[in-house]
């Protein structure tokens, strides 16, 4: 089902939670809203839900607008970071509960609650009660108790923050499997830019209640379009320092914490004739172990595979990542190269990107 | 918490010990209040908690005391008594759980005055509006066709303003139970494809059964021995329930006879006891205050 939102606002009294989003979901898309608590992305799924009434904008369903149908009558499943489970129903009550609101018969119910159930792996629980299951098998039981309507949009609240780590990445991988199996529209909120960038076809960037950036990952990581959107979506996030870009020897180069970058020609077009701007260097594209910039490692983190390490430059410091092998220890003097293809460039003011805006 | 089941099965240490040694003390004397009951109702005399004979020699057994359960007008007043508790607890149920529900989940104009004003009306004692209510009742009794279950001198007026009177305490209760259960829980139920009512129904209530249990055996209890209302609004003893019938005893026998009175006591004693034994650990959740259980 295709989803559009149209200006879609909602206040709460004085505060606005979300201010006129547009946002257009293709057919069997997994869309995740991505971005830091209180951004209204939940505040949208929501209303998308029909759990909250839009102040105003419209949302459509296939083309019709649903502003005013009840949440029972809107085809969609939800899973909440809480699970919401019915504690006082078993496993095999909670997923078919909504068969029973229809008037489905009881052996029919018990079926498709089993049928369900063994496509989560939980066939085996169906008598028992939520509080005697782990929290991953309560969060397979949330997501049973959504499919088993068979919806025309699955919406996730932040379905697995309660997950401990381990557990998250299977959960990531079995929802992200079933989706694209049952090809089923999917909304996905979350706040880890991990979760959105793996599951995700497209991501829609939120912040404070305003669309920041909708494009798909790849997009997102390689063309960031605003300061925010590159300091939130990476992993380790992106160093953003003050520059200056100034002509030398015929080529340009970007002044920084006391360095000179030399930057490729599609870099430094756009940012020519501006006294200062925002540069962003991804951590990955920093080379540590030679190159022509050197300074003091002041902190390394491991990070298994690699290391993280804060290297101080004289004036300030950049975050890179580190092939273990080079035993980097802290007080080390480095030497470091930075892959000028890749960086950014944003207003300072606006914030905007000054290569993609 | 110290005691809980939790830590039932190993050895207790010194803290609980000195902690259930202050209780053993504390109960004491109220343990003492009900062995004399007992012991009394069974008694001619009693010095202490010896029963003796009228000349005051140990002895003196007899079942005399309990000559009213062969009298008719006992039973009249229990059921009174029961009618009035029973429908308390109907009443007050009912009010405190929607209530209680709208006052915890939907914002209205007027909700934080109607939650101030029940527990200011909480603060005033029911004795001070005695001769309001007893307008109040005379006005209902005149109403065609209910008139004559809800007026004045009717075991339904008496639970009418005893069911009010109880009510801030439901609507706080309940309120603070519901405030306990998970909007996304709801939110479910709705999208699963309830309506609202049908989510209160099937999967908020049974939630808040526990505050709803000890809200139940509450009310119950102070029905049962609700004594100054039903004394007011009844005249006569075909209405009147049991606490009052036991005041009559006290006033028209004279000289008192306390071992009657304690016999008469202990018989309407039977039923709380009986309650409490059952119902003990729902009460004591409304202390801890919500549900096991949930998410």
């Amino acid at each position: 089902m295709k989803i559009e939102l149209r200006r879609l606002t909602k206040t709460w009294g004085e505060t606005t939670a979300v201010a006129g989003v547009d946002l257009d979901i293709d057919d069997g898309e997994f869309v995740a809203f991505l971005g830091p608590s209180g951004c209204g992305k939940t505040t949208t799924l929501m209303m998308i839900a029909g759990i909250y009434q839009p102040t105003s904008g419209e949302i459509l369903f296939d083309g019709e607008v649903v502003n005013d149908l009840a949440p029972r009558d809107r085809g969609v499943g939800m899973v909440f970071q809480s699970y919401a489970l019915y504690p006082h129903m078993t496993v095999a009550e909670n997923i078919s509960y909504s068969l029973k609101l229809r008037g489905v018969d009881k052996v029919t119910r018990r079926r498709r609650a089993q049928e369900i159930a063994d496509l989560m792996g939980i066939g085996h629980l169906l008598d028992r009660k939520p509080a005697e299951l782990s929290g991953g098998q309560q969060q397979r039981v949330a997501v049973g108790r959504a499919l088993v309507k068979e919806p025309r949009v699955l919406l996730f609240d932040e379905p697995l923050s309660n997950l401990d780590a381990r557990l998250r990445l299977t959960m990531r991988s079995e929802i992200k499997r079933m989706q694209t199996e049952l090809g089923i529209t999917s909304i996905y909120v979350t706040h880890d830019q991990v979760e959105a960038t793996t599951m995700a076809d497209r991501i829609a960037v939120m912040r404070g209640g305003r669309l920041e950036a909708y494009a798909d990952p790849d997009e997102l990581y390689r063309r960031p379009q605003t300061l925010f959107v590159a300091g939130f979506v990476g992993n380790p996030p992106m160093n953003i320092v003050d520059a200056q870009v100034v002509g030398l020897n015929g080529g340009f180069v970007a002044q920084t914490l006391g360095i000179e970058i030399p930057l490729p020609d599609d870099r430094s077009r756009p940012v020519v004739g501006r006294r200062s701007v925002k540069m962003g260097i991804r951590p990955e594209h920093i080379l540590v172990g030679s190159g022509p910039f050197a300074g003091e490692v002041v902190l390394v983190e491991p990070l298994g595979r690699e290391d993280l390490v804060d290297i101080d430059v004289g004036s300030g410091t950049l975050r890179a990542l580190a092939d273990r092998s080079l035993g980097i220890r802290p007080r080390d003097r480095v030497s470091f190269e930075i892959n000028s293809a890749e960086v950014q460039f944003f207003d300072p003011e606006t914030e905007r990107s000054l290569l993609w805006g | 918490m110290i005691g809980t089941a939790g830590i039932g099965r190993r050895r207790i240490s010194r803290g609980p010990r000195i902690g259930y040694a202050i209780l053993g003390v504390s109960v004491v004397p109220i343990l003492v209040g009900y062995a004399w009951l007992l012991i009394a109702s069974f008694s001619r005399r009693t010095r202490g908690l010896i029963p003796t004979t009228i000349d005051g020699r140990a002895g003196g057994w007899t079942l005399d005391n309990w000559s009213f359960v062969s009298d008719g007008s006992v039973y009249r007043a229990t059921l009174n008594s029961t009618l009035m508790a029973l429908g308390m607890v109907v009443g007050v149920g009912i009010v405190s759980t929607l209530g209680g529900y709208a006052i915890s989940r939907i914002r209205f104009p007027g909700r934080k005055g109607v939650l101030s004003m029940t527990l200011l009306l909480n603060a005033f004692r029911a004795d001070m509006l005695l001769i309001a209510i007893f307008f109040v009742l005379r006005a209902l009794g005149a109403t065609p066709l209910v008139g004559r279950f809800i007026g004045f001198d009717t075991v339904g007026g008496v639970a009418l303003v005893m069911v009010s009177l109880e009510l801030p305490l439901g609507l706080w209760l309940m309120k603070g139970f519901f405030d306990n259960v998970s909007w996304d829980m709801e939110r479910a139920a709705l999208i699963d494809g309830a309506s609202r009512f049908r989510a209160w129904w099937e999967i908020v209530l049974p939630q808040v059964m526990p505050g709803l249990a000890a809200l139940s055996v509450f009310t119950f209890i102070s029905g049962w021995n609700a004594y100054l209302i039903p004394f007011t609004y009844t005249v006569g003893t075909g209405v009147s329930n049991l606490p009052v019938f036991l005041d009559e005893l006290i006033g028209e026998t004279s000289p008192t006879n306390w071992n009657q009175v304690a016999a008469v006591g202990l018989f309407q004693l039977i039923p709380i006891l009986g309650f409490y034994l059952l119902m003990q650990e729902k009460l004591l959740n409304i202390y801890s205050g919500g549900t096991k259980g949930g998410t």
